[in-house]
């Protein structure tokens, strides 16, 4: 399915797929070893794998410019790792080392870089969505074309704060680009047991907010929804909502009965829309790349993994006056 | 009969007001509800209504009359059919003592007090209501650094709900001075962000009742994330409004928020009571990296104190106020409470008691050296705050003063609180809720065993 749904967008560039593929991998390997320390208990806590969603992640990259923020919920490495924040210190996060982003003391949730405008890594559902608006108010105030794109769930998607921000973002007309990650499960509770409407992007219209649903495991659907959301937002249009129908393959945490789905469902979606296949078929499929080439890619990337891996285990533990500060500035 | 038609109350804490404009005259004819006058208080001008039919037939107070008090009678009105000839009724005085809150006795409060710290001698003063110098501490803020900006319900177009942004949309724009939604919690996330992003937001809360809705984001959002991102990226933003009890406005309108706030690492939290410190607080405030509460107090807003006429006076975070120096013992106090300390310790030293009076205003850093080297001297101490007696600001300072200062005390430290009820309505409830100057004064004699 998701081949003849490539092969009509065969124009993409070899470079373009290539790119792609290996930062769609690199979140995948990675979240793969995350879920193996946690397994050793080299990372303790909360730990929300972000495998199955890669492509909304590396699709929407693809179109920020320098000087663009994102920000998102606890669901974040893959934010994290498609901004091009270094997966060292990501991993060195997750087991709480002091060569960790947060030197250790935010953790899973909680990471940030001011160099790659990563706002974060928050913890309270539906928290971030007001942040992300804030962050394009800033924008708008300096009067530059910066969008900030602001992700959340289809669990947060139904938090009170998000409307009364859709509401001052589109009065204010903020460059904010609404990114709802669905993948159709709130922690444990089924979209259709929590959501009064399938279509949140549908939401938006109260508000006068454009919005569209994507297919969220197909990048290059991602990229050009992307493309049209990110120009609105920069002409001065406003907010803009995407709605990425997306699925996550793991638990919502490492701790997850997994009793409210089957293991047929995940496994009907990992065999016919898992994002990486899809890339990886366009690939082999346009000629852009060999098996063997792909095989080299996978790797460097796993290579770069078991680096970070290793980074992460042999960093120091913070020290224990790092207790008391970055309380104030 | 002719009736009076007095002075309205056009707020819970309006005492008096001018008689700005009449827009009828003697011989006019209303109806009820048709515009009489406008009456301007120190919050904003309102058209006052009539609410009987009648004819005007004596206008008592010419407008431009400034200090009418509220139930004074301004005009004469006499019902229709009724004789034209008949005298106005005297003027009855206001109905039984209109629920005289206790502030008002304070407003005399004689003040002995050391000169502030942060004001060289000889410095030209200035009289401000707290009002005014808070607006003067953000505009001049804003006129020195365009990364801040003022948000909030009613600041611009309104000219505040208080009338503390009163002005600031003439001089700084929509850009900079932005009404909001009736949405605390999503502007209040948006203002984080921005924050984030390394703009100065200031947010008025109209009251800190209101704040609850966006608690999550000034605790979880604003102070923590300093420490979540390993000093990388910070929060410099003000919340700033009315805390604590007003008069007569019920439950959800009346509670102090010091103690909640100064709970959380992370946080500044100051109160003022004077103007000076009002000011030179939110100016430090502005200029802070953290994120800062300035729990403010309606009743306050309208009061007047000396200010420094400088042209950038500040006063420092984290550092109490010696208000009064005495040797008996320490009361310390802050935001409206110090008024029913001062007012205390005038009452007391009539009576041979010397009370050292100290305006904690920052909760958040406490200047703890102040207080213990204070009850060092004096060996007795009680703290006065109007927030709920549980897990109080005082309860805090008893901890700290016992773990401190325990050889020193001659007697137990008692906390003066207000009464742990949510707040009544009624006059006299209210009243018996609060915390009042003669309690002080009982606290006072008891730990000095007098």
């Amino acid at each position: 399915m998701a081949l003849s749904k490539a092969a009509k967008k065969s124009n993409t560039s070899k470079d373009e797929l290539l790119g792609y593929y290996r930062e769609m991998l690199q979140i995948r390997r990675f979240e793969e070893k995350a879920g193996q320390l946690y397994g050793m208990g080299l990372i303790g806590g909360f730990c929300h794998l972000y495998i199955g969603q890669e492509a909304v992640v590396v699709g929407l990259e693809a179109t920020a410019k320098e000087g663009d923020q994102r920000i998102t919920s606890y669901r974040d490495h893959g934010h994290m790792l498609a901004c091009g924040m270094d997966p060292k210190g990501v991993m060195a996060e997750l087991t709480g080392r002091s060569d960790g982003y947060s030197k250790g003391k935010g953790g899973s949730m909680h990471m940030f870089s001011a160099e790659k405008k990563f706002y974060g890594g928050h913890g309270i559902v539906g928290a971030q969505v007001p942040l992300g608006a804030g962050l394009a108010f800033a924008n708008k105030y300096r009067g530059n074309d910066n969008v900030s794109f602001a992700y959340f769930g289809d669990g947060s998607a139904n938090q009170g704060q998000v409307y009364e921000t859709f509401n001052m973002a589109s009065l204010w007309a903020l460059p904010v680009i609404f990114v709802i990650e669905n993948n159709q499960y709130a922690m444990g509770t089924a979209m259709k047991r929590s959501t009064s409407s399938p279509d949140i992007y549908t939401r938006g219209q109260a508000f006068g907010i454009p919005g569209e649903a994507v297919d969220g495991m197909d990048v290059l659907a991602v990229k050009a929804a992307g493309d049209k959301a990110v120009a609105h937002c920069r002409s001065g249009k406003g907010p803009y909502i995407l709605e990425m129908k997306t699925y996550r393959y793991r638990g919502h945490s490492m701790s997850d009965p997994a009793k409210y789905r089957t293991r047929e469902e995940v496994q009907k979606v990992r065999e016919e829309k898992d994002p990486i296949d899809h890339v990886r078929d366009l690939l082999l499929q346009g000629k852009h790349a060999t098996e063997e080439d792909l095989k080299a890619i996978d790797k460097e990337i796993k290579s770069i993994v078991n680096e970070s891996a290793k980074f992460a285990q042999e960093s120091p533990e913070p020290d224990l006056s790092e207790l008391w500060t970055d309380i104030y500035a | 009969m002719a009736t009076n038609i007095l002075m309205p109350a056009l707020s819970p804490t309006m005492e008096e007001g001018t008689l700005a404009k009449w827009l009828v005259k003697e011989g006019d004819t209303v109806s009820s509800g048709d515009i009489l006058a406008e009456i301007e208080t120190d919050k904003a001008t309102m058209e006052f209504e009539a609410v009987d039919d009648g004819l005007i037939t004596k206008i008592l107070i010419a407008e431009g009359t400034e200090g009418v008090k509220v139930n004074t009678p301004i005009a004469v009105l006499l019902e229709e059919g009724e004789d034209t000839t008949v005298e106005a009724p005297v003027a009855q005085p206001a109905a039984k003592e209109v629920a005289a809150p206790a502030f008002i006795a304070a407003i005399t409060t004689t003040e002995v007090r050391p000169a502030m710290e942060e004001v060289p001698a000889g410095t030209k003063m200035k009289t401000l209501t707290v009002r005014e110098a808070l607006r003067e501490a953000m505009s001049e803020e804003m006129r020195l650094d365009d990364n801040v900006y003022l948000m909030g319900e009613e600041v611009a177009e309104y000219q505040g709900a208080y009338k503390i942004s009163q002005g600031m949309l003439d001089e700084f724009g929509p850009r900079r001075v932005i009404d909001t939604p009736i949405t605390e919690h999503g502007f209040t996330g948006i203002a984080v962000g921005a924050a984030f992003a390394g703009l100065r937001p200031i947010v008025e809360f109209m009251t800190f009742n209101f704040a609850m809705q966006a608690i999550d984001h000034i605790i979880n959002s604003a102070a923590k994330t300093l420490y979540m991102s390993g000093g990388q990226m910070g929060c410099p933003i003000v919340f700033r409004g009315a805390n604590g009890a007003a008069a007569r406005v019920g439950a959800q309108h009346s509670q102090d928020y010091a103690a909640w706030y100064a709970q959380i690492p992370g946080l500044k939290v100051v109160q003022p009571y004077s103007a000076a410190d009002a000011k030179g607080l939110l100016k430090s405030a502005i200029r802070d990296p953290n994120p800062v509460l300035v729990l403010e107090n309606e009743i306050l807003y309208g009061r007047s104190f000396e200010v420094p006429d400088l042209p950038d006076f500040t006063v420092p975070l984290g550092r109490a106020r010696i208000w009064r120096e005495g040797s008996d013992v320490t009361i310390v106090s802050f935001g409206i409470g110090m008024q029913y300390a001062l007012e205390a310790a005038d009452e007391l030293a009539k009576e041979g008691i010397s009370a050292e009076v100290i305006d904690l205003r920052t909760i958040r850093p406490i200047d703890y050296e102040t207080i213990l080297t204070s009850v060092r001297k004096t060996n007795r101490c009680v703290t006065v705050e109007e927030g709920f007696p549980v897990c109080s600001i005082g309860n805090h300072l008893s901890a700290k003063i016992m773990t401190e200062a325990f050889d020193y005390l001659d007697a137990p430290v008692i906390n003066c609180a207000g009464k742990d009820v949510p707040m009544p309505y009624a006059a006299n409830l209210e009243k018996l809720a609060l915390i009042t100057t003669k309690e002080v004064i009982e606290a006072v004699k008891s730990v000095t065993y007098r």
